[in-house]
């Protein structure tokens, strides 16, 4: 256990020092995010502010642009046709949407977890979780090597599949396959982790593994993950977001959203009268 | 037909409108039947005349022998094998990575307003006949150059293959789950990497069928290689010049007056429809597992 602790520690160091040096506490700084999907309006004005080091959910019913704003803070809406953004996205002071910067960087700086685990079926388990370092140009084996150790630990799947590192990432359990891919998006190293209803098709066990992951990650990772439970979105996270139609109701500690809510449609969706 | 005339015996207790629609039900079972004969039988009769007439003449010189002057008994096509083989390596050269990569523009890159009229210009370039395709070449390349050739023919094959490589390509790439691309991205990668390094491999197999399945389509094509290829009764050294293929040589020996030529012809297809089929029986088994995975 205490060669694990040392290897997670020796792994986010240098990315903490940096974080505790500047004093920050804020991740994203978001103002004024506006999207469209063609003519279709997505997002109304959009500002929040998401902590560094915790977790946030963003909860509301289906269609109200959750899985939209997720995809709105690392770039990912881009690959949709027709999609366009107005407002200002900051990560740790840096514009994420300045010409300068490419969207590759953004999302090499802020992973993502799908609704529909997607191992590359191609590919084996270790493949997979090296995939991002490999095609990102990184080839020397001392580090893949430690890399993989370290993200399949992080993920809490190294000690299920250390010795079977060549069976095809499709051969897991779904649960498995989930913590596969976010093995992969830990292998990059990247500041945040966005979560779009990562334990959606997941049984309860698997689901409990993941939101235990979560809670072990939220020290050296920010984390945001969109979830249709809010149950989970209790049990899990710092600070929870209310979406709805595309606008932000109420946002606020986890625990003032579910026991004192200001907004009426808040209390109305969190106790579960529509949604 | 057993259960449909169990059918009909049933039906004389339960009334007139249910024996007509048994009786309707028997007769197209057996019409239907009688057209799937109809349509199988050219198919085992030139199974069967082929394997009749040519296994005769099949023999170790056949395959290794060159033809014998007109006139002399025996000999043998192994320059028309070995020409069909050259003929399709360099059809392969020009119409495969071609078509692939069209197929990748159609399915990843390409803007929607050009999109659909490539995909209809390559599916109507998939109609025109083969005899075409030989005259637009015997124009482009055998003219200026003064000569028959193995490119000219290796060429009007390609040209064959680009628009049907591109198409299942297109269609196979299609089937890859969006959810791999937006993996992709989501890890910082570039749309080519994406392409080469997720997509493409994911498709492999479907992709590898797709051209397996166009090069045994060209590998039984005669009228383009009549105005490119020509044919050659000895060995080529030179890709410039004429070079023999075995549907040429078929062509060539059946219609000629000696009975011996006609075995050999017969022999010759008899090759050609065993090359073909197992190209299409190794596709058959590469696509019976998944298209992608």
């Amino acid at each position: 256990m205490n060669a694990i602790e040392e290897l997670k520690n020796k792994m986010f160091l240098a990315a903490n020092v940096q974080k505790n040096t500047k004093q920050q506490t804020t991740a994203f700084e978001i103002k004024n995010l506006k999207l469209w999907y063609a003519s279709h309006q997505a997002l109304f004005d959009i500002s929040i502010d998401l902590p560094a080091n915790q977790v946030t959910s963003i909860i509301g019913p289906s269609g109200c642009g959750k899985s939209t704003f997720l995809r709105a803070l690392n770039r990912m809406h881009e690959v949709t046709d027709g999609a366009r953004m107005e407002g200002s996205v900051k990560l740790f002071g840096e514009d994420l949407y300045a010409k300068n910067v490419e969207a590759s960087y953004v999302r090499r700086r802020v992973g993502m977890v799908f609704q529909k685990s997607n191992p590359f079926p191609s590919l084996s388990i270790a493949e997979n979780v090296l995939v991002g370092l490999k095609l990102n140009g990184i080839s020397d084996i001392k580090v893949l090597k430690q890399r993989l150790e370290e993200s399949l630990r992080l993920a809490a799947l190294w000690d299920e599949v250390k010795d079977n590192l060549n069976r095809p990432g499709v051969s897991l359990s779904g649960g498995q396959q989930q913590r596969l891919c976010i093995a992969r998006a830990l292998a990059v190293q990247p500041d945040v982790l966005l979560m779009d209803e990562p334990c959606s098709s997941l049984d309860p066990i698997a689901t409990m593994r993941i939101e235990d992951l979560i809670q072990s990650l939220k020290d050296k990772i920010s984390i945001v993950i969109v979830t249709h439970n809010m149950q989970q979105a209790s049990r899990c996270s710092d600070r929870t977001a209310f979406f709805y139609l595309g606008r932000l109701i109420e946002y606020s500690d986890t625990r003032s959203i579910f026991t004192n809510p200001i907004n009426p449609q808040t209390e109305a969706y969190v106790s579960g009268r529509f949604g | 037909m057993n259960i449909s005339s169990q059918y009909l015996n049933q039906q004389s207790t339960t009334g007139n409108f249910k024996v007509s629609r048994r009786f309707k039900n028997g007769f197209i079972t057996i019409v239907l039947g009688l057209a799937t004969l109809l349509v199988l039988s050219p198919l085992i009769s030139m199974l069967y005349f082929l394997v009749k007439e040519g296994a005769s003449s099949l023999s170790l010189d056949f395959i290794t022998q060159l033809p014998k002057p007109t006139g002399e008994l025996g000999g043998g096509m192994a320059n028309a094998i070995v020409g069909s083989l050259v003929l399709l390596i360099i059809a392969s050269i020009i119409g495969v990575p071609l078509g692939i990569l069209g197929g990748i523009y159609l399915a990843e890159y390409g803007n929607k307003k050009i999109v659909p009229w490539v995909r209809f210009t390559a599916d109507i370039l998939n109609g025109i006949p083969s005899i075409v395709w030989g005259m637009v070449v015997y124009a482009v390349l055998v003219i200026p150059f003064k000569t028959f050739s193995a490119y000219a023919g290796g060429v009007s094959l390609g040209l064959i293959m680009i628009p049907l490589i591109m198409r299942t390509t297109e269609e196979v790439l299609l089937l890859v789950p969006q959810g791999y691309r937006e993996a992709g991205y989501a890890l910082g990668l570039s749309q080519w990497r994406i392409i080469f390094s997720i997509t493409l491999r994911t498709a492999r197999k479907g992709i590898l069928t797709g051209v397996l399945v166009a090069i045994a389509r060209v590998s039984g094509e005669t009228a383009p290689l009549l105005f490119t290829a020509l044919g050659n009764v000895s060995w080529s050294h030179n890709l410039a010049q004429p070079i023999a293929a075995l549907p040429i040589q078929i062509y060539t020996y059946a219609i000629s007056p000696y009975e011996d030529l006609h075995h050999q012809a017969w022999a010759g297809a008899l090759i050609l429809m065993f090359l073909v089929l197992s190209i299409n029986i190794i596709a058959r088994y590469i696509s019976r597992r998944k298209a992608y995975n």
